[in-house]
């Protein structure tokens, strides 16, 4: 033997690693979801018993929005993603790009109680590509004890959020252009019903920008849905948009004294899309229709206070599974909640993603 | 004996900047051992209450499944890269040990540049290359990034145990009619084999703690530790990550320490 | 030995074929695992195909366009033909995003002009396109198309330098808003440049005092610098954003010793202060090391000959020691800047928004711009930045000598 050889039993070493990593035996999908408590009222509402029923592995990535990464899977040929839970405004404007398989809403199954999907499903909810999962919120939350301690008042309005005399301390928010925009013309006193008409003018997105930046400095930024529950239990901020599923779950599971202010809730539904060129577009629609049924999605409504889009899907959805609290009240759409509450109007946002997108990392780099 | 009053603040400034090096280190390891979801010292913890500490995130990341896989992703990748490395670098170390080697300058300086190249450009252009080649999002292609992250540190280690080696010994052995491989195997290898050790270690430990390449190539099939440590440090997630990191300091003390036994070795076997 | 290489007449030529054999596979290996890559990457920045190949028949029309008018209808044709095509070859998506880059607004403009280009067939297209979005009388859209439909293109160079091509194709500054990679990569250095001084403040005392110390002590202590050393960079940045944060070990052991007040809580962290602070503890140890073999070998009789000559301590530090340990300094230095100036992952967890450095604008690129061809060419330009330093310490140095134990 000499050192030829030697070259040549790497050459060996590599081939066999490659074989070894490259066949893998059992069929899997990939689902990508928003992680945390959310992540995992998903993968045990929807993800385990789907293995359990079809043999076909779930793997689990988080993601935390935007279209960035299937763009980039789509533009170098190397789609890994298969079945994604979308932005309602980020699963048109990919339907528009090619970015996602078209879905024949009849091809969903029916609801439970015989209802067809094309009527189960609202209207509004449904898009060439995606079908509509739950419906969810943002809203701000404050840490009580920290709140009660240190001021006089509790902050129980939008305007309060950015009210820095008022209640003095850092704020968590979520790090993209969507909602904060809305929530900053709220606090304007912009009325609910003309804040998307003002976002279509320059003066006022302007007015929007400068309602933020009074409050830029004290600012904490937020990527993913898990991290305001912490920020507000670390004492990192005061106060801090989330998504209203979080808080709850903080609160009934791990007992944080967490107060959500409803007041001026951004409504919002999900999307589920299968990622456009997957070569497992058969598995990844098997999973489409499996998370879709009103069953899944009442299964995961149990877990964390999100409502299903299906019209059949309410009627299925009680208690907490684990806190055994009453589901209803803690919804975005119970009548106490909803009171002053902005549904997100995700046409507007699918035409300016980009341009809000632009401004908005602009004007944090500033 | 008495100090200058300089001697004493040259002593206590070098005093201040050892806790600078040790302190972020030493702090993490209770922190980890909090029973409390926070990532600081508790008011039971400051009282030694035995409430107050737990092994509960030990269990948690024990029993953890993503955990798990990600720690056989790390060893699986860390050990191919480490072997690849080992052989590549140890061979073209004796290689440029030769000093009739051409354009020996040139050479070390492409085997280096991986070292001093910013991660990030290399892995920028790894994930178009491998992409473009249908290796996107696999063990080999993270296993051959890390391998050339790892390599200098093999050539560095290696090239700096055959500089004390006496070539005289290669000659004897051929004189009495030994191969190049049996002299090799038999005289050469056995004297710089704690080079060639402490060279593999240092590559596995590059691999280890290569968070960026898999950043920007690994799917979730390749989710490694250093990876995972990631996603939970920029998401906040649970200070399981205290634990992941405690073990790894041990990890890193074990890896310096039997480093440090090989050199002593190696020196004194030369 | 198994079928030996017969090389005919001069030994020396075996020997060197010999040691070049033994070479050989890592030059390969690096080469294409290596080099190849970058050559990729740097390809990546001066070529891309994606709106040629979309609208090749626009752009040929688009040719011969004078900048000053609105195109002809048969242009307007041709592209409602070539979005058409496009959107049915689902292509549509990676042409807009393309031209988005040099005309903001361009990918919504054409998901919109596309959707009503399925429906509508009155008027000519000019007219249709325009009722729109009056964008499509703009020339700086036409522009735009033009720019982004050549192949081989040095834009992406010009914009990471904070340029522009103008619609006559001469070179101007970026709009002051959009001026930020030289000003990025200005604070790349000037932030480098700082942690390397830090770097080398710490670095220097402690060096001399472990080569000073009688040996088995300085073994001893020579651990406290290599147990960070290998430590892995994510346990020691998650370390110092345990130790940073508001609620952090260090703000409650200030609050608890009365130094600040409850709200008084320093922000050390999510910003440059805990850049620096972080990447300097990471990167000591890449000056200590070097520093403290060049100090091993200066013998501690030169500092006694010049005291016993009459040196004040001081004196002889800046006339005999540190001239000595140069080398040492040079080596740290230049590694720790090196090092430094293309960090990633520490700005990345600990540096909020203004602590970024410019490889995290390159990781920006890669990941949520998509800008790949701009993130490339950030990349070329540092990766030439740091070969040029790479050969200053390769000639002042030695790469042999980088300092590793």
């Amino acid at each position: 033997m000499n050192h030829y050889s030697n070259s040549i039993s790497i050459f060996l070493l590599i081939t066999l690693l490659a074989s070894a990593c490259g066949t893998d035996q059992t069929r899997s999908i990939t689902a990508v979801s928003w992680g945390g408590s959310y992540g995992k009222a998903v993968n045990e509402g929807v993800n385990i018993p789907f293995m359990d029923s079809t043999g076909i592995m779930v793997e689990v990535e988080d993601y935390n929005g935007g279209l960035a990464q299937i763009r980039g899977q789509v533009e170098i040929g190397n789609i890994h993603w298969d079945i994604v839970d979308l932005e309602i405004a980020d699963a048109v404007r990919a339907c528009d790009e090619g970015l996602l398989e078209p879905i024949d809403i009849h091809s969903l199954p029916d609801g439970p109680d015989g209802t067809p999907a094309s009527e189960d499903f609202p209207d509004e909810v449904q898009t060439e590509c995606g079908v509509g999962s739950l419906y969810y919120s943002t809203i701000y939350a404050y840490n009580e004890e920290y709140i009660a301690n240190n001021f006089e008042s509790e902050p129980t309005t939008m305007a309060d959020f950015f009210d820095l005399e008022t209640f003095p301390g850092r704020r968590g928010m979520r790090r993209v252009p969507q909602v904060n925009i809305e929530f900053a013309l709220i606090a304007e006193g912009v009325p609910l019903d003309a804040v998307y008409d003002t976002m279509s003018t320059s003066e006022g997105l302007d007015l929007a920008f400068e309602k933020l930046n009074s409050i830029k400095d004290q600012i904490v930024w937020w990527e993913a849905g898990a991290q305001p529950p912490q920020m507000l239990a670390d004492g990192e901020v005061i106060m801090s948009t989330a998504y209203n599923g979080r808080i709850f779950n903080a609160q009934v599971l791990e007992e944080q004294p967490f107060v959500i202010v409803w007041d001026g809730q951004l409504l919002d539904t999900g999307q589920i899309g299968i990622v456009k060129g997957t070569p497992r577009l058969e598995d990844a629609l098997r999973y489409l229709q499996f998370a879709t049924s009103a069953e899944s999605l009442a299964r995961i409504s149990a877990r964390i206070s999100y409502s299903p889009v299906r019209k059949s899907g309410m009627s299925l959805v009680t208690t907490h599974i684990v806190a055994g609290v009453e589901m209803a009240p803690h919804l975005p759409a119970s009548p106490a909640n909803i009171a002053n509450a902005l549904p997100y109007d995700w046409e507007w946002w699918a035409n300016h993603q980009d341009e809000m997108n632009e401004r908005f990392s602009a004007w944090l780099a500033l | 004996m008495r100090m200058s009053i300089g001697r004493v603040i040259y002593l206590l400034i070098c005093t201040l900047i050892f806790v600078f090096l040790m302190a972020p280190i030493i702090v993490i390891i209770p922190l980890s051992f909090n029973a409390e979801p926070y990532f600081t010292f508790t008011e039971g913890m400051l009282r030694l209450d035995p409430e107050a500490w737990s092994l509960r995130w030990y269990r948690e990341i024990m029993t953890n499944d993503v955990w798990i896989k990600s720690l056989v992703n790390s060893i699986v990748i860390g050990v191919s890269a480490t072997i690849l490395a080992t052989a590549l670098g140890t061979l073209a170390a004796l290689g440029l040990a030769n000093s009739a080697i051409p354009a020996r300058r040139t050479i070390m300086g492409l085997i280096i540049s991986p070292m001093v190249t910013p991660v990030i450009i290399a892995a920028a252009g790894m994930f178009f290359f491998y992409s473009d080649l249908g290796l996107g999002q696999t063990h080999v292609s993270i296993i051959l990034a890390h391998t050339v992250l790892g390599v200098p540190f093999v050539v560095v280690t290696v090239t700096a145990t055959l500089a004390a080696y006496d070539f005289t010994l290669n000659r004897a052995a051929a004189n009495l009619g030994a191969g190049p491989w049996t002299t090799f195997r038999r005289v050469q290898f056995p004297l710089i084999a704690p080079g060639v050790f402490s060279g593999a270690l240092f590559a596995f430990a590059i691999s280890f703690d290569e968070v960026v390449v898999i950043l920007f190539m690994g799917g979730v099939e390749q989710r490694t530790v250093p990876r995972q440590m990631w996603a939970g440090i920029r998401e906040q997630i649970s200070p399981a990550i205290l634990a992941v990191a405690t073990l790894l300091i041990v990890f890193a003390i074990l890896l310096l320490l039997t480093v440090g036994w090989l050199q002593r070795r190696g020196e004194s076997s030369q | 030995m198994a079928g030996p290489l017969r090389l005919p007449g001069n030994p020396d030529v075996r020997v060197r074929l010999r040691a070049l054999s033994l070479v050989a596979p890592l030059v390969i290996f690096v080469g294409v695992t290596f080099v190849a890559p970058l050559g990729t990457m740097l390809m990546r920045s001066v070529y891309d195909p994606v709106v040629a190949d979309a609208l090749p028949k626009t752009l040929a029309l688009l040719s011969d366009w004078d900048a000053n008018e609105l195109p002809s209808e048969a242009i307007f044709a041709t592209l409602a033909e070539e979005i058409k095509h496009a959107s049915s070859e689902r292509t549509i998506g990676r042409v807009a995003g393309r031209i988005n880059r040099v005309q903001g607004g361009f990918r919504g403009l054409v998901t919109r002009t596309e959707r009503e280009l399925r429906t509508t067939g009155q008027g000519t297209w000019r007219e249709i396109m325009i009722s729109v979005d009056s964008l499509w009388a703009d020339a700086a859209t036409w522009h735009a198309i033009k720019v982004t439909g050549e192949r081989y293109t040095a834009r992406h160079y010009w914009n990471a330098l904070d340029m522009q091509i103008l619609s006559d194709g001469s070179i101007a500054r970026q709009p002051e808003e959009r001026r930020i990679y030289l000003r990025l990569f200005l604070r790349t250095l000037m932030v480098s440049g700082l942690i390397t001084l830090l770097c080398l403040l710490l670095g220097y005392p402690v060096a001399h005092f472990i080569a000073d110390s009688p040996p088995r002590q300085g073994n001893l202590l020579l651990i406290l610098v290599l147990i960070p050393f290998w430590t892995s960079l994510l346990v020691r940045t998650t370390s110092w954003i345990v130790l940073l944060q508001n609620q952090g070990v260090l703000n409650d052991l200030f609050v608890a010793l009365g130094l600040i007040g409850e709200d008084g809580r320093l922000s050390m962290i999510y910003n440059m202060t805990g850049t620096i602070i972080a990447m300097t503890h990471v990167l000591l140890p890449f000056m200590v090391l070097p520093l403290y073999s060049v100090m091993r070998g200066i013998p501690a009789t030169h500092m006694n000959a010049a005291a016993s000559l009459g040196a004040t301590p001081l004196q002889a530090f800046l006339r005999v020691y540190w001239p000595q340990s140069l080398p040492g300094v040079g080596a740290g230095a230049l590694l720790v800047f090196i090092l430094a100036i293309g960090y990633y992952i520490t700005p990345a967890l600990v540096g909020g928004s203004d602590g970024q450095l410019i490889s995290n604008m390159i990781a920006y690129h890669m990941q949520t711009s998509l800008n790949w061809g701009l993130a490339a060419a950030l990349g070329g330009v540092l990766l030439v930045g740091v070969l040029i330093l790479y050969m200053v310490y390769e000639r002042l140095i030695g790469i042999d000598r980088i300092g590793l134990r």
